[in-house]
Parts: C-alpha cells; sequence; structure tokens
C-alpha cells in the first residue's frame, strides 16, 4: 500500500494507567481500536489528538512529526477530526452556528464543502435548530458534519455510537460507514462493540491494559481464537466475502456466490447482483456434519476442510476453523459432539450455517 | 436638591474599577479555575480576604502602601506628580482591591462550569486558546460575566470603610455617595441623606433584580 502511516510510539501516564504502544497504521479506511473500557483506547485517540501529551516516544503522520522529544504540535495544529462519545457541540450556537465554526477555521485548502456535509448527513432540516432541540442521534450527525467541515487529514471517531440506543444507532451507522469512503478521510475508530467492528473497520488493533495485543486485518482478528478473551466467545465469527449472485423476488432471498459454494442471505435487493459482499458469520450459528445432510430446514451447506480444532476441557466446548476454499469460517461445537463424529484436523465436513449477516456491499472504504 | 457630583463621581468609579477588574479579574479567575498549580489555594485565599476583612483594616494597609513615603505611592508620585492617598486615582487602586473577589469568584465559578469538555472540542476545530476562550467560554459563561460585572459594580458603589480611609472627603474627588450620605447625616441633613440613600436601595434592588433574572432564565442543554 502506497497511503501514508500514522507512526506512533507512545508512553503515556496517567493517574491510575498507563499506555505504552507502538504501531503504523496506513492512512486509509477504517482502523477499528478495539478493547474493553480502561484499555486505554480512548487514552490512544486522545494522544493523537494532542490532548494528551506523552511522557515519551512519537507521535508522525506521514512527514509531520506531530510529538517527539523536541516538538509538541498543540491540538488545534493538528489536522484531525475528532468527534466525542457525547457529541460536544457548541450550545450557544445552532446547528447552522456549529457548522460555520469548524467552516471557519478549516485550512483553505480544505476541498469539504458545506452543501456537501449537509446533503450527506441529511442535515438539511437540522440547521435551524437549537441544539437543546436535537436527539442523540441528530447530535451525533451534526458532530460529524462538524468534524468533517474541518477537512481532517485523519477521523479520530471516540465511541461515536456508545451512548445511543440500538434504534438510533443502527440510524447513523449507516453514515459512518459510507463517509471515510466518501470523503476520502482514513479514520481510526475506536468501540467495544465487535459487531460495530466488524462491520465498518479494514482493520483492528486489539488493546488490553494500554498494550497491543492484535494489530491486523479485521478477518483475520476474527479468526483467531487466542483473542476470544477481547473479543469474546459468545460474539466469535468471522467475515467473508463473496459476490452477489441474484434475488429471487417472490422467495424473498438473496443468493449469494462464495468460490462455487451458494449461500442464501435475507433479501437485499438495493445491492446489484455482481457486487462483492462482506458478511459476518457467527461461530455459535455453525453446525458441523460428516456427510451432506438431507431434510434439513438449514439451507447454507458449505463443503470444507477443518483447519484448526482446539478443544477447551474446562467448559466442554471445543472451537473449530474450517477452511472453505481459501475463507474461513469459526464454529463451536460441544466436546461430545466432536468425540461422536470423531471430528480432527484435515478432516472433509459440511458447515451449516444457521443465519449470515449481511455486513454490505465491499469496497465502500 | 442634594448636589448631585458625588453620584456622578461614584458613576465614574464603579464604572471604572468594574471596567480594569474586568481586564485584571478574568486572566485570575480563568487559572484559579485551571492550574493544578500548589499556589491555587494561597492565591484564592488572598483573593477572597476582602470578603472577610474590616474595610478600616483594608483601608489601613492600602493608607500605609499608596502614601507617598512608600515604595508604591512614591512612585506614582514621580511618575503622575500627585499623589494616590487622597486622590481618585488612589481611590481606583483601593476599590480595584476590595471589589476583586466580587469579580472572580463569579468567574472562576463560571469557568469551572464551562469545564474542559468544550475547549477540546474547540481546539479540535482548529481553534487557539485565545479563539476558544473569546468564541466558546465568553457566551457560555455569559451569565458567570453578568453576574460579576453587576456585583463589583454595586459593590463599588456601596463601599464605605476603605474609602473613607484612603480617599478622605474631598468633594469632586473623593466624595463618593456613601460618604456624602454619612456627611449629610453628621450635619442632620435628613432631607438630602434621603433621597441618595433611598436612590442608591431603589439602584441596588434594580441591579440585583436583573442579575437574577437572567440567571433564573435557564436555558435547556
Amino acid at each position: 500500500m502506497s497511503a501514508d502511516l500514522l507512526r506512533l510510539d507512545i508512553r503515556l501516564t496517567l493517574d491510575d494507567f498507563d499506555l505504552a504502544l507502538a504501531a503504523e497504521l496506513p492512512l486509509c479506511g477504517v482502523t477499528a481500536v478495539f478493547g474493553a473500557s480502561g484499555s486505554g483506547k480512548s487514552s490512544l485517540l486522545r494522544t493523537i489528538a494532542g490532548f494528551e501529551r506523552p511522557d515519551a516516544g512519537s507521535i508522525c503522520c506521514g512527514k509531520d512529526v506531530w510529538f517527539d522529544s523536541t516538538c509538541f504540535v498543540p491540538p488545534h495544529r493538528r489536522p484531525v477530526g475528532f468527534m466525542f462519545q457525547e457529541a460536544r457541540l457548541f450550545t450557544h450556537l445552532d446547528v447552522t452556528g456549529n457548522l460555520a465554526y469548524a467552516e471557519k477555521r478549516a485550512p483553505r485548502t480544505s476541498a469539504i464543502r458545506r452543501t456537501q456535509v449537509v446533503e450527506a448527513l441529511g442535515l438539511g432540516n437540522l440547521l435551524k435548530r437549537r441544539i437543546a432541540a436535537l436527539s442523540g442521534g441528530e447530535r451525533q450527525r451534526v458532530a460529524l458534519g462538524r468534524t468533517l467541515l474541518t477537512g481532517p487529514r485523519l477521523l479520530l471517531l471516540d465511541e461515536p455510537l456508545a451512548a445511543l440506543d440500538r434504534g438510533r444507532k443502527e440510524n447513523i451507522l449507516p453514515y459512518l460507514e459510507r463517509l471515510p469512503g466518501e470523503f476520502d478521510i482514513p479514520a481510526l475508530y475506536v468501540s467495544h462493540d465487535i459487531d460495530e467492528v466488524a462491520h465498518l473497520a479494514d482493520r483492528v488493533m486489539v488493546l488490553d491494559q494500554g498494550r497491543l495485543q492484535a494489530f491486523a486485518s479485521t478477518a483475520e482478528i476474527l479468526e483467531r481464537f487466542d483473542l476470544a478473551p477481547y473479543t469474546g466467545r459468545f460474539e466469535a465469527g468471522v467475515l467473508v466475502e463473496g459476490e452477489i449472485s441474484g434475488h429471487d423476488d417472490r422467495l424473498k432471498v438473496t443468493h449469494i456466490d462464495l468460490h462455487g459454494a451458494r449461500l442464501a442471505v435475507p433479501y437485499t435487493p438495493h445491492i446489484d447482483v455482481g457486487e462483492s459482499v462482506r458478511m459476518r458469520i457467527r461461530a455459535r450459528d455453525v453446525a458441523v456434519a460428516t456427510e451432506e445432510p438431507k431434510g434439513l430446514s438449514i439451507r447454507n451447506l458449505l463443503p470444507g476442510i477443518i483447519e484448526r480444532l482446539e478443544a477447551d476441557p474446562e467448559t466442554g466446548s471445543a472451537e473449530l476453523l474450517i477452511d472453505i476454499g481459501g475463507q474461513r469460517l469459526r464454529a463451536r461445537l460441544t466436546l461430545a459432539s466432536v468425540e461422536e463424529l470423531t471430528l480432527t484436523e484435515g478432516r472433509s465436513v459440511y458447515a451449516l450455517i444457521k443465519s449470515v449477516g449481511l455486513e454490505g456491499s465491499v469496497g465502500m472504504h | 436638591m442634594p448636589d448631585l457630583t458625588p453620584l456622578w463621581l461614584t458613576l465614574r468609579l464603579a464604572g471604572v474599577t468594574t471596567v480594569l477588574l474586568l481586564v485584571v479579574g478574568t486572566p485570575l479567575a480563568w487559572w484559579l479555575a485551571r492550574t493544578r498549580s500548589r499556589f491555587r489555594v494561597p492565591v484564592e485565599a488572598l483573593t477572597a480576604l476582602p470578603l472577610v476583612l474590616p474595610p478600616t483594616v483594608l483601608g489601613f494597609y492600602l493608607l500605609l502602601l499608596l502614601n507617598p513615603t512608600a515604595p508604591l505611592g512614591s512612585f506614582w508620585m514621580t511618575m503622575t506628580g500627585g499623589t494616590l492617598t487622597f486622590s481618585f486615582s488612589g481611590l481606583v487602586v483601593a476599590s480595584v482591591i476590595y471589589s476583586l473577589p466580587f469579580m472572580v469568584q463569579p468567574l472562576a465559578t463560571a469557568f469551572d462550569t464551562v469545564g474542559r469538555a468544550p475547549l477540546e472540542a474547540a481546539a479540535s476545530l482548529g481553534a487557539g486558546p485565545l479563539d476558544a476562550f473569546f468564541s466558546v467560554v465568553v457566551p457560555q459563561a455569559a451569565r458567570g460575566f453578568l453576574t460579576a460585572i453587576v456585583l463589583t459594580f454595586v459593590h463599588t458603589i456601596g463601599e464605605f470603610g476603605v474609602v473613607l480611609m484612603v480617599g478622605g472627603n474631598i468633594p469632586g474627588e473623593t466624595r463618593v455617595i456613601s460618604i456624602a450620605i454619612y456627611e449629610q447625616v453628621e450635619t442632620l441633613n435628613y432631607q438630602d441623606a434621603h433621597v441618595l440613600s433611598l436612590g442608591l436601595v431603589v439602584f441596588a434592588l434594580i441591579a440585583l433584580l436583573i442579575t437574577y433574572g437572567f440567571g433564573g432564565r435557564r436555558h435547556v442543554g
């Protein structure tokens, strides 16, 4: 990748916590910063923005040095857009005033126009409103618009959905998903919700107690068994890519081609045939059969080979990684079924998929 | 009808004092609301001192500090040719000191309420510290500024003890309204004392009504 890099080498001590990590992030697409609360995600973002000053290390964005032993660029001179968990809109201004505040201070080179942001975020009928009259989701949309108008080189999103209820979240998620691509701005997205991460991110940094535990592509992170303590057992699953092969308008299903194998997912006619899509398949939604089953209500059946099998005697369960022609599925079975079916690594099986979450088109990021 | 010169003199004194305190008190209040320095508590206590000291004590020390043989007084003398004691300038210096807490405390409380969050938001939008102060902190702390300005102005108008100690009773120079009332009572001129006193009562009441009226109108959010 020829994209610029954000090079981080940060040592930061706060009252009850310390952060120490080094990483190089490509400045393109969405990078998730994932971890439990208290893992240092927000501190990392605040340090990149310049709100916290590290004790030592360096922060470089492309050719620009933002922090090292001899220099510290203050937050207002860093070309980053920061979106806070609580929106932090200025209550003494209305929506237009908040947008204008950012626009007025943006670098002249900024190519982002207010009309474009207003349209992309659907802010048209909010412009005259006072901040107090906005709902939580509307506030976050305005905050995102305000941030975009600063013409940032990098977006820092600090759990912008955490304060919203589920319905509102689903309202704003599509915007977050689309915008970094639409405005071509790389983003760092802090979250403790693996579903959100799977949905939005191209790559993931896993943080625990101020240390970097893993940094890889989202698919790879989701496939790793050893990260279960962070990614969660219940939500564990993988991302799989396929191509829309057709829509069945009568039966209301959409068919997806996965290297020859066919998968039926909930009807999504708004994505065109031939487009690549990304799906999330949870380990708990995958069952395994040693022979091709007949007379089954589950219609998503993929042949594959067990690549890894890891038993956990403590819980009486086993984690499987199944190769389905280059891509992988995770499955969680009981130890009893593993023994009864005499499953071992290298064995050919059929993966039965109870449910698929379609995450949207690939290449939006 | 009493002589109105003391009234104009008082308004001038209160106006000048309020403007000076706005300039001096705002950065001091900002520092008090933001700093983690160990000097914060002593400075805060020192700022509040005029609230608890008898005006005569304050006036006594100011008299010692401002008289032409003291360093500050003699410096003023060589710079301007006049004395600080028993002069309008001296009254301004004294008023700035005894009204300091009335400016600083409401401002510090208001700055504290605004907090760090809007400042970080402003910085993330490209506003430097001074820009952020005027574009975000001042409007968000507007009620605090109103309270501070009104209290300082009204309190300066009402002060008596310090003025008497430092300024004496020179018509047109240091005879402010409270001194004029005192003198009229001393000379049993109750009629004029009434006009001025009642005028002050009404004025103070109106000022406080305005302040609390604005303070009570809470803005949601």
